[in-house]
């Protein structure tokens, strides 16, 4: 494996939405083949970070190269590259599961005959192939996003994007699905860019951590460099000790303290 | 090609699984073919206007066409919301292509639906011309389909809001259907009236359909039809650049 080799590269990205900076000049590095972790409190930028790497949104200025090209530029070259997990479902509830296994896999251009292979593949992996001709809508949220984490590889993807691909889910599926993951990014070489709310799975997985708060990261290395840079013991301190209430209520105790007002007054 | 053919599949599927949408959106052409052909057709042979189904009946089918095929712009709010409309908007395809497959299947589904209602005006009464002359109205109520399809899907790329698109569209569709000469002849209209009937595509798909079916046409095929490919090629290509902007 190349292991030296950036496939994503992000140089000074921001996005500015009005005059807030979601991202405000952030850069990184993604070797081929790392488990990425990208970590950070609610509103911090992940998302608008995930967002422009994937070609869902236009940054307002920096340079992002994902897979040898800027997907802005080159967005179909950079869509074909990656696999993407959403934070908040994005399956079509009215198709069934195996419907929207194929679905995907025609629009990503998956031949036929290698398709309905994978499509069983993944789905036994994730465990509901005896459920491939329900419904999704009769399915409960965990085994969604079983499904759609099987629906993200199905085109045998350079790079995966996991926008906290475990939230809500029991520790069972959880370690479950991040043993799949580990091993494909083993066996494949696939590059693994996730965020996540558990400090824990992030120490556990990550080859490589990112932490960032308003838009700026403020910490980059290794769970160990990180824990050792910061004199903390676990990650979830070190993270803490990092982003802590102090630093976010300096910052935002004006709009806190409006939005608070509006929420007592408001209609809702 | 084949991302084309599946967002056109996945209307279909929809709509085929789903018979109460099926069965639901019979009813308003079934109550004005009924209150209204019979209500008003004996005053419209007395006026000298000939039978009124046959005037009738065509106007219908393009109503239940027109109203179907601008509510299939609300599937792309519902993709919106519930995330579906990101699974399309990473995918490694050209976005004419997904709006083309979704305008394509939406079209279908209200082309069917024009169909049936075209079986129901069969059943209660009213006869087409010729054989050949159906297949030329079938041409028609594609091209209906096909026009408020895209116009509905491009008003839905530019809105977020659930609540607003039924009233926006609401809003569209009562002006285009009555002023389209759907229910009266445009003969005889006030100049005002007349002028909207002539800048109102539906007025053409309308009349090229009742030419076919029934023979009463006002204006020639050639302009119908010109006049109808003209606006759906515009409207499709604008609702196609409004989808390709979409970001999320």
């Amino acid at each position: 494996m190349k292991e030296d080799v950036s496939i994503i590269k992000v140089e000074k990205l921001v996005k500015r939405f009005g005059d807030f900076n979601a991202v405000d000049g952030i850069s990184f590095d993604v070797k081929h083949g790392q488990l990425f972790a990208f970590l950070g409190p609610n509103g911090a930028g992940k998302t608008t970070t995930i967002k422009m790497l994937t070609t869902l949104l236009e940054q307002t200025s920096g340079k992002i190269i994902i897979n040898g090209s800027d997907p802005q530029a080159n967005k179909d070259k950079v869509r074909e590259s990656f696999g993407i997990v959403f934070q908040d479902p994005s399956l079509d509830d009215d198709l069934t599961a195996f419907e929207n296994l194929e679905f995907h896999g025609v629009l990503y251009g998956v031949e036929k005959k290698v398709l309905y292979k994978r499509i069983e593949s993944l789905l036994k992996l994730v465990d509901l192939w005896q459920r491939k001709d329900d419904f999704v809508k009769t399915f409960s949220g965990g085994m969604k996003r079983r499904l759609e984490i099987a629906r993200g590889l199905i085109h045998h993807p350079k790079i995966l994007f996991l926008d906290e691909p475990t939230l809500g889910l029991d520790p069972q599926t959880r370690n479950h699905l991040w043993n799949y993951v580990k091993a494909l990014n083993k066996k494949e070489g696939m590059t693994v860019f996730f965020t996540t709310h558990y400090m824990e799975e992030a120490a556990r997985m990550a080859d490589n951590i990112a932490i960032i708060d308003h838009g700026k990261i403020i910490t980059q290395g290794t769970a160990s460099e990180i824990t050792k840079k910061s004199r903390t013991k676990t990650l979830e301190e070190a993270f803490l000790k990092l982003t802590g209430h102090a630093l976010r209520d300096e910052s935002a105790s004006a709009a806190d303290a409006f939005r608070t007002h509006a929420r007592a007054w408001g209609r809702r | 090609m084949g991302a084309i053919y599946v967002m056109w599949l996945r209307q279909i599927k929809k709509y085929w699984r789903s018979k109460p949408r099926m069965i639901g959106s019979l009813g308003q052409p079934i109550l004005f073919l009924v209150a209204l052909g019979f209500g008003l057709g004996p005053i419209f042979q007395k006026a000298g206007g000939g039978n009124y189904i046959d005037f009738l009946a065509p106007g219908i089918i393009a109503m239940s066409i027109l109203f179907s095929a601008m509510f299939n712009g609300i599937e792309i709010i519902w993709d919106r919301q519930f995330g579906f409309l990101k699974e399309t908007l990473v995918a490694p395809v050209q976005r004419w292509k997904i709006m083309f497959g979704r305008t394509l299947g939406g079209s279908t589904v209200s082309f069917m639906q024009g169909i049936i209602v075209f079986l129901i005006t069969l059943a209660i009464g009213f006869r087409p011309k010729s054989a050949e002359s159906v297949i030329l109205a079938f041409i028609f109520m594609f091209l209906i389909a096909l026009l408020f399809t895209a116009l509905g899907t491009a008003i839905a790329s530019r809105l977020t809001d659930m609540q607003a698109f039924p009233l926006i569209i609401n809003f569209l569709i009562m002006p285009i259907f009555f002023l389209s000469g759907a229910l009266f002849p445009l003969n005889g209209v006030p100049t005002a009236v007349k002028i909207i009937a002539l800048v109102n595509p539906l007025s053409y798909g309308v009349d090229g359909i009742r030419a076919a079916l029934s023979g009463m046409g006002q204006f020639s095929f050639a302009i119908d039809f010109g006049i109808m490919a003209a606006v759906t090629a515009i409207v499709l290509f604008i609702g196609t650049w409004m989808f390709s902007k979409i970001q999320l």
